[in-house]
């Protein structure tokens, strides 16, 4: 698409990132050599089986929590699927409200709505104006009903992190269920399941270097959970069909690389994330600032450059060779007001201006110096043909 | 995904900015995308003669508003009246499913325009129609006075038609209502 000649610059990494070298080369044999069923009693399976067990405690290491806490599943979605129906289900006899914010991934707002339906009752606290879900809101809203809170612990498109941890301590106190989505933090975050108290926690490994189609729903041993695939034998029967081998192999891989480099990635993303954010202030006039100052993720921009819509900067920025992000009603498919923006009281003209880059470690600084040179011209040249602009002031 | 047309327009956009003394403004905007068009046209000879566009708004908005301007110059009034979404988006080699109605408001914006301009044209001449003339000098003045404008003579206003009278006359030589 692009037709500039220039270096591609990739700022897109909440939407995917790449996968690592070493997880290509660590899956590649699960192809051709060690295919076998995973299920099956010959050497064959065997070694799938035994590859799926390695993989399953580096997963495992990587949010602190044992092995068999770990249920393979084929994505963030489906693990925050089968957390939310998986409990709703094996609680419904205690009771039918649920707890969340506004904020959530559509994965979890969507599942939610869906539970409504059948008669659950859902609490979808606000946040503030950093996105944060006040921990006294959850205290306030649990009832006798209360059977699960869910609450991510960093939003995608903001990268606010919210207080995880103090949340699942109330729910703890109170014996209530709780599941945090970890699919924007997992690997690039610490997030140790212990530290944060929480009972469930979705994790996805193409948002760190690994494979798509691959993700994880812990599940704290003892929590009662209903599958949400019925079949055979594979997860100890609580996510059957037959299990993705090489995916699985790659998450392990993507998740051991993550674990270690964690610090060193996280201080070679936060001095970029900060110089891209300075950069975009101090050169281009009427810029919203969105998310938490400091407790961000690493990784993320999210800016709003008023009077210019942003899908028209993506492509602008695409002709350039970078790719980028916003959460602009008119981005292609979408076509709806981004609520977490809405629930951050971004009101809903200066959304539809918003821009989220993600940086990736593969990014430099070069990268980011070129994307402060070429933005103000892309806004300058917007506004000058947009129908609202009132000029420079 | 967009057609070359669409990024081809979106990155080199026709007739781009406002005219200034246009003589007709049209404005079409869509409240769920905050999409902004705005169309200035020039008139002669009941052809569009110039036109220029403002927007805020996605690539395919920019896109349509460009060639929509490039479609039309030169155009008559009544043939840009008949201009479609349906023709824009195809000129441009379609427009994404979702995009054709949200961003597809260029026809409409230009249509205000020239709606603009036949509503300028009509109030311009209802008001020579209704232009009232001084009694004694018979110059045309634009608002009434109790002196006229131009000659200075004192004049009066039937209260019941709006004409303009000698201000000795007793009964108005137009609706023939006492003005004594």
């Amino acid at each position: 698409m692009g037709e500039s000649s220039a270096k591609k610059i990739y700022l897109d990494h909440i939407a995917t990132t790449p996968c690592h070298p070493k997880v290509v080369d660590a899956m590649q044999p699960y192809f051709r050599e060690i295919f076998g069923n995973p299920q099956s009693d010959h050497e064959f399976g065997w070694q799938a089986k035994m590859a799926i067990e390695e993989a399953r405690a580096k997963v495992a290491g990587l949010i602190k929590s044992l092995p068999q806490e770990i249920i393979f599943v084929s994505s963030g979605t489906e693990a925050n699927n089968f957390a939310l129906k998986g409990i709703a289900n094996a609680f419904e006899k205690k009771g039918k409200h649920i707890i969340t914010s506004s904020i959530e991934h559509r994965s979890v707002l969507t599942t939610l709505k869906f539970l409504e339906k059948s008669g659950y009752k859902v609490t979808y606290l606000p946040v503030d104006k950093y996105g944060v879900v006040d921990p006294d809101d959850v205290r306030n809203n649990i009832t006798e009903e209360t059977i699960l809170i869910s609450i991510m612990h960093s939003n995608n498109e903001i990268g606010t992190i919210e207080p995880v941890a103090e949340i699942g301590k109330i729910a703890k106190e109170r014996g209530i269920i709780f599941h945090t989505d970890a699919a924007a933090s997992a690997g690039t975050v610490l997030v140790d399941v212990n530290e944060l108290n929480v009972d469930l926690m979705s994790v996805s490994a193409h948002k760190y270097y690994g494979p798509k189609g691959i993700g994880a729903l812990y599940v704290r041993k003892g929590v009662r959970i209903t599958p949400l695939i019925h079949g055979g034998v594979q997860e100890a029967g609580r996510r059957t069909g037959i299990e993705n081998v090489p995916g699985i192999v790659g998450f392990g891989v993507a998740s051991e690389l993550a674990d270690k480099d964690m610090e060193v990635r996280r201080n070679y993303l936060t001095p970029l994330r900060d110089k891209l954010t300075k950069g975009i202030l101090e050169r281009i006039d009427h810029v919203y600032y969105n998310g938490h100052p400091s407790e961000r993720l690493p990784n993320n921009v999210n800016i709003a450059i008023e009077y210019v819509e942003g899908e028209s900067m993506l492509l602008s920025m695409m002709k350039e060779g970078i790719a980028t992000a916003s959460a602009s009603t008119c981005t292609m498919m979408s076509l709806e007001t981004s609520h977490v923006l809405q629930g951050i009281g971004v009101p809903p003209h200066v959304a539809n201006s918003s821009l989220v880059f993600s940086i990736g470690i593969d990014n430099t600084e070069e990268d980011i110096e070129r994307v402060i040179n070429v933005l103000p011209n892309i806004v300058e040249r917007l506004r000058a043909m947009s129908a609202i602009y009132p000029g420079r002031q | 995904m967009y057609s070359e047309q669409v990024m081809e327009h979106f990155t080199n956009p026709r007739n781009v900015g406002e005219i200034p003394d246009a003589d007709g403004v049209g404005t079409e905007g869509n409240p769920l995308c905050g999409d902004v068009m705005k169309m200035s046209i020039k008139v002669e000879d009941n052809r569009i003669k110039d036109i220029k566009f403002k927007t805020f708004g996605c690539g395919a908005a920019i896109a349509v508003s460009s060639i929509v301007t490039e479609m039309v110059k030169g155009m008559t009034l009544d043939n840009a009246m008949d201009l479609t979404k349906e023709k824009v988006a195809e000129a441009l080699g379609g427009l994404p499913p979702n995009k054709m109605h949200c961003s597809n408001l260029g026809a409409d914006a230009l249509h205000k325009a020239i709606e603009d301009y036949r509503n300028r044209q009509k109030a311009k001449e209802e008001k020579k129609e209704f232009a009232c003339h001084c009694p004694y000098c018979e110059s045309s003045c634009d608002m009434p006075y109790p002196f006229c404008s131009h000659c200075g003579a004192a004049i009066k206003i039937c209260p019941e038609c709006g004409e303009a009278l000698k201000k000795e006359t007793a009964v108005c030589t137009k609706c023939g209502a006492n003005v004594e």
